[in-house]
């Protein structure tokens, strides 16, 4: 357990600094176009770290938390589309609205537990997607172009990659550094407590409805904004985003670096959307080289890619 | 006139409940005797659909095509199981999710590699083709009788294995204490592979009674296997009834909100706007069930772990 | 990115390091189509049919070395996004040919216009950017998306149809394929019925077409949802006594799993393998000799891509900037597989559609069928919203 704490320590800084150095890398190395796979990259790491925090502290598996990610992406596409483009008022919009669509959801999720919460999870993800669908004004099933970025202060800074780019991993390292301090207060406890023994949190007169309510708020609110930013990228926002197989890739990454570090989901994202984009590239049937590969890791690391690490170290 | 609509949608509803069935039931035992979440059930019933076209492809006969198939879906079935799940037994639930979702991956790929990206097919059988009269200027094809049918014989056998038989018992008494199970002497992985094996075989039969109607192609079970969760989990996990009734509410929720949405839409809404809403509501209305019924029986509508 | 004729680079390259191997004055082609997932299957005739093209040519389109990249855009928008602008900003690309799909077109069209990378879609062809966004560096050899679908409607008005059921699923494809259909149709919609993307059964709406006896169903169901609904359209009994009209249901990626159910139903399409001309006649030979399937209207259409490309290249004499191509692509004159093809001034085709039956042939393979000729050089409604 120490090792993993001492690791925790010289990692995550260890992999911040290659990333803040990545946009001169791919610039000297001739392949600029790495930072925009970089920036989606960190996005996803942003969703991740979202559903690390009801999964790996909660217990909470949310089958539908692609649903949230889209809400956002649809906040600042539907904004864009009516000339709203301020990115500070858009990206906590995006929030709110993920947010809010998360606290109304809990309060039915919430109640349940295991299997039961995957499946309503789930349930909501798809009713979320089929509105999207039927969004016959803001391009249906075929999506909206968001025709800019959006600006910060009026200024279009964001259009450059690199920009752009920063922008992403400061709010990643925002979010990473948010998430590890609500995990460690005293409202995170009760949280990881109750995972453990939930009739002993409540007989200590703790409400652990109310707190894995909000957590599930939080977590959506955070999803959110990784939407805001994935529409921002691809400039366009699409139904596609939200579909249930969405989810299901981001309890992949989580799972994929271990889940309840928060530095794992990150690890996760990287590794799953990085292997995906190699392995699509030298073959187009290269799901049958992913499939056993998830496969192996599960079966031969069951605490995600970190404990690799781990077990070489001890 | 739409009296009679409402009775062949009726049926409509209890076929299409039926397959949900053939497939949630195998689904809903696996999960209950092993408490082990299959997500590859889905790519089990598209081998069986497969196993039946190459089987009739090479042998121009449905009933073989059948009684082949089924074989090969069971040896699948423990293949699978020997190779995989069976590392998986009593490990957490998420590292099931993620290692049967590698499966998937795998096996829709394997199929595509295999058989191709297009569709294949099934002809139906000569002796259940065509539509019989139901009622004067309603036809209603013999081969979704025969589904009901079947679906209906297999209810019943599942129903006599479990209650009525010595390994019926051992399965529901496993469920609930694997190790005195065990303690008595009983080889419980045995036991376990070979329900394992059966709910494959069921999910495969599943494919197979679909492959005429359905097209048969890589990933086709991957929509079917939400719905069969759908249906589980209302139903109450491990509860082979409740998997049937549920199975039998979702056909005809589903059925009835396709047919009627719309319309009803139109009571309410300028036509234009029910159509927008209208089938939206229809593809929704299902998981909103699920979501009611879940708000007021958090475990499924027969909570019933081994019974 | 797989790389055709840089095989033990192609790894390198998918990395993104520059394979470095081609002349600055070779042509790159990127190649962006759904070649995994469930919908894949269109996209291989699609890159069949172009490739069939660049073998013709000797890999050297217009005489100049030709190198394909293609990339597979999982029918997933961003993915997609992603995939076109290391097209475009790594490979350095000059062309893109692609999508298939629409929403995944949408996605990628901003993008690729902004890195000026000329985009030729051998498939799809959104309303958007055949009206008001439309662009000089797109062009489209297939048709406008409410082509095949008009084509159905002007057959069921001159039928003298009175009565129609419209049927699509339920999103933006399946809106404009109804509203293409009642563009030239002015007879009554007795119902419009929308089902789920992904549907599977469909005997609750086969009930109600039975109960409502309409002179036609007319359907736009693309994929294995039309094959379910072609068989069970046939074994609900329907085929003999309501006509069947439909656009991108029945073609030669369905029918191998169709067969007899779909024999005798109709549909709209502005290419079929009995077309009488010679270009016709010796795609669809070497198509069948040199990937051992029949042909479908998508593999006509990467091959007229590919010719396309050929002709206007050696037209442009090997000038392989934004504004040469652009140029020779809107006047270039090949040997379409349709017989006439020429460019509208939104940069989508004229031509003549068919209708066409499903038919067994004599050699006792599945294919469509012309059977007549329901618009001659046909354009599309949202040709005049462009200024381009």
């Amino acid at each position: 357990m120490t090792s993993t704490r001492r690791r925790a320590g010289w990692l995550p800084l260890a992999l911040f600094v290659v990333a803040a150095a990545w946009p001169m890398i791919a610039e000297m190395s001739g392949n600029p176009f790495w930072t925009v796979l970089a920036s989606r990259m960190l996005i996803f790491a942003i969703a991740a770290i979202s559903l690390d925090l009801i999964l790996g502290y909660g217990a909470m598996v949310s089958f539908g938390q692609a649903g949230a990610v889209g809400i956002g992406a649809y906040s600042v596409g539907i904004a864009a589309s009516h000339g709203l483009n301020e990115g500070l008022i858009v990206l906590p919009l995006a929030v709110l609205a993920s947010g809010l669509f998360s606290l109304v959801t809990g309060f039915v999720a919430v109640r349940t537990r295991g299997v039961y919460f995957i499946m309503i999870t789930l349930a909501f993800g798809q009713m979320i997607y089929f509105t999207a669908t039927s969004l016959s004004a803001y391009g249906g099933d075929d999506g909206l172009t968001v025709w800019s970025r959006s600006t910060i202060f009026g200024s279009g800074i964001l259009e450059d990659e690199r920009v752009f780019y920063a922008f992403v991993l400061i709010l990643l390292a925002a979010v990473w550094v948010l998430a590890r301090l609500l995990v460690a207060s005293p409202f995170g406890k009760v949280i990881t407590a109750a995972r453990q023994n939930e009739a002993r949190v409540e007989s200590l007169g703790f409400d652990i409805f109310a707190h894995r309510l909000a957590i599930y708020t939080i977590s959506g609110a955070i999803a959110g904004l990784a939407g805001g930013l994935l529409a921002n990228h691809a400039e366009f926002v699409s139904p596609a985003y939200m579909n249930w197989q969405r989810s299901g890739e981001l309890i992949v990454m989580v799972v994929l670096g271990g889940m309840g570090t928060l530095f794992g989901p990150i690890a996760g994202a990287l590794a799953y959307l990085g292997l995906e984009h190699v392995l699509a590239g030298f073959w187009q049937h290269w799901r049958i080289i992913l499939g056993p590969l998830l496969i192996l890791v599960v079966l031969r690391a069951p605490g995600g890619l970190g404990s690799f690490i781990k077990t070489r170290r001890t | 006139m739409s009296l009679m609509l409402m009775a062949v949608q009726s049926l409509n509803g209890l076929q299409l409940g039926i397959l949900l069935f053939l497939i949630a039931a195998g689904l809903t035992l696996v999960f209950g005797v092993m408490d082990f979440i299959n997500l590859a059930h889905g790519v089990q019933y598209m081998a069986g659909a497969y196993f039946a076209v190459t089987a009739w492809l090479l042998t121009g006969n449905f009933m073989i095509a059948v009684i082949l198939a089924l074989a090969a879906s069971l040896a699948f079935g423990l293949l699978l199981q020997w190779l995989v799940f069976r590392h998986l037994m009593g490990r957490d639930h998420l590292d099931q999710v993620l290692a049967t979702f590698g499966v998937i991956l795998t096996l829709n790929e394997a199929a595509r590699m295999i058989w191709g990206p297009s569709p294949l097919s099934l002809p139906i059988p000569e002796a259940l083709s065509g539509s019989i009269v139901l009622m004067p200027g309603l036809l209603y094809p013999v081969y979704r009788i025969g589904i009901i049918a079947a679906g209906l014989a297999v209810a019943l056998l599942l129903w006599l294995l479990i209650a009525r038989t010595r390994v019926g018992m051992l399965v529901r008494a496993g469920a609930t204490h694997a190790p005195i199970v065990a303690a008595l002497g009983i080889n419980i992985d045995r036991l376990f592979a070979m329900v394992f094996g059966f709910g494959a075989m069921l999910a495969g039969f599943a494919g197979m009674m679909a492959a005429p109607i359905l097209a048969v192609e890589p990933s086709m079970g991957d929509n079917l296997l939400i719905l069969a969760f759908v249906v589980i989990v209302i139903g109450g996990i491990g509860s082979v009834r409740g998997a049937f009734l549920a199975a039998l509410i979702i056909g005809f929720v589903d059925t009835m909100g396709r047919s009627f949405a719309t319309d009803l839409m139109k009571l309410f809404l300028s036509p234009s706007a029910a159509n927008d809403v209208g089938p939206a509501l229809a593809s929704m209305l299902i998981y909103i069930l699920m979501a009611v019924v879940l708000f007021f029986r958090p475990a499924g509508l027969f909570p019933a772990r081994g019974t | 990115m797989k790389k055709f004729g840089v095989g033990a680079l192609a790894f390198a390259a998918a990395l993104g390091i520059a394979a470095g191997s081609a002349a600055a004055d070779d042509l790159k082609i990127g190649m962006m189509l759904t070649l995994s997932g469930p919908a894949a299957s269109l996209g291989k005739h699609v890159q069949d049919g172009f490739m069939l093209g660049l073998k013709e040519a000797d890999g050297k389109f217009g005489g100049v070395a030709t190198e394909v990249i293609v990339a597979d855009d999982e029918l997933k928008p961003d993915v997609a996004v992603s995939k076109a602008r290391e097209l475009a900003e790594s490979d350095k690309v000059q062309i893109v040919v692609g999508t298939v799909f629409s929403n995944v077109m949408m996605a990628v069209a901003k993008p690729l216009s902004d890195a000026g990378v000329v985009v030729i879609s051998p498939n799809a062809g959104p309303a958007p950017l055949a009206g008001q966004g439309c662009s000089a560096t797109y062009f489209n050899t297939a048709w406008q998306n409410d082509n095949n679908h008009e084509v159905m409607g002007q057959y069921a008005e001159s039928k003298g149809f009175k009565k129609v059921i419209l049927m699509a699923p339920n999103y933006q494809a399946g809106k404009d394929s109804m509203a293409g259909f009642k563009r030239y149709y002015k007879g009554e919609v007795a119902d419009e019925i929308f089902t789920q993307l992904g549907q599977l059964d469909f005997s609750a709406e086969l009930a109600r077409i039975a109960a409502a006896k309409p002179d036609a169903v007319f359907t736009f169901m693309p994929g294995g949802m039309g094959v379910n609904l072609v068989k069970q359209y046939s074994q609900a009994g329907l085929t003999g006594t309501i006509p069947f009209l439909s656009a991108f249901t029945v073609d030669e990626t369905t029918l191998p799993a169709t067969k007899d159910d779909a024999v005798g139903m109709f549909a709209g399409s502005q290419w079929a393998p009995n077309l009488d001309n010679a270009a016709n006649k010796a795609f669809v030979e070497a198509f069948r000799a040199a990937y051992g399937y029949e042909p479908s209207l998508y593999a006509s259409q990467g091959y007229d891509t590919a010719k396309l490309i050929d002709a206007a290249v050696k037209a442009s004499g090997g000038k392989l900037d934004k504004d040469s191509l652009v140029k020779a692509l809107e006047t270039a004159s090949f040997d379409s597989t349709r017989g006439s093809f020429k460019f509208n001034t939104n940069h989508f085709p004229i031509q003549d559609f068919y209708l066409v039956k499903a038919v067994k042939n004599d050699a006792g393979a599945y294919v469509t069928e012309a059977v007549e000729k329901v618009f001659t050089d046909h354009g599309d409604a949202y040709a005049e919203q462009c200024k381009m």
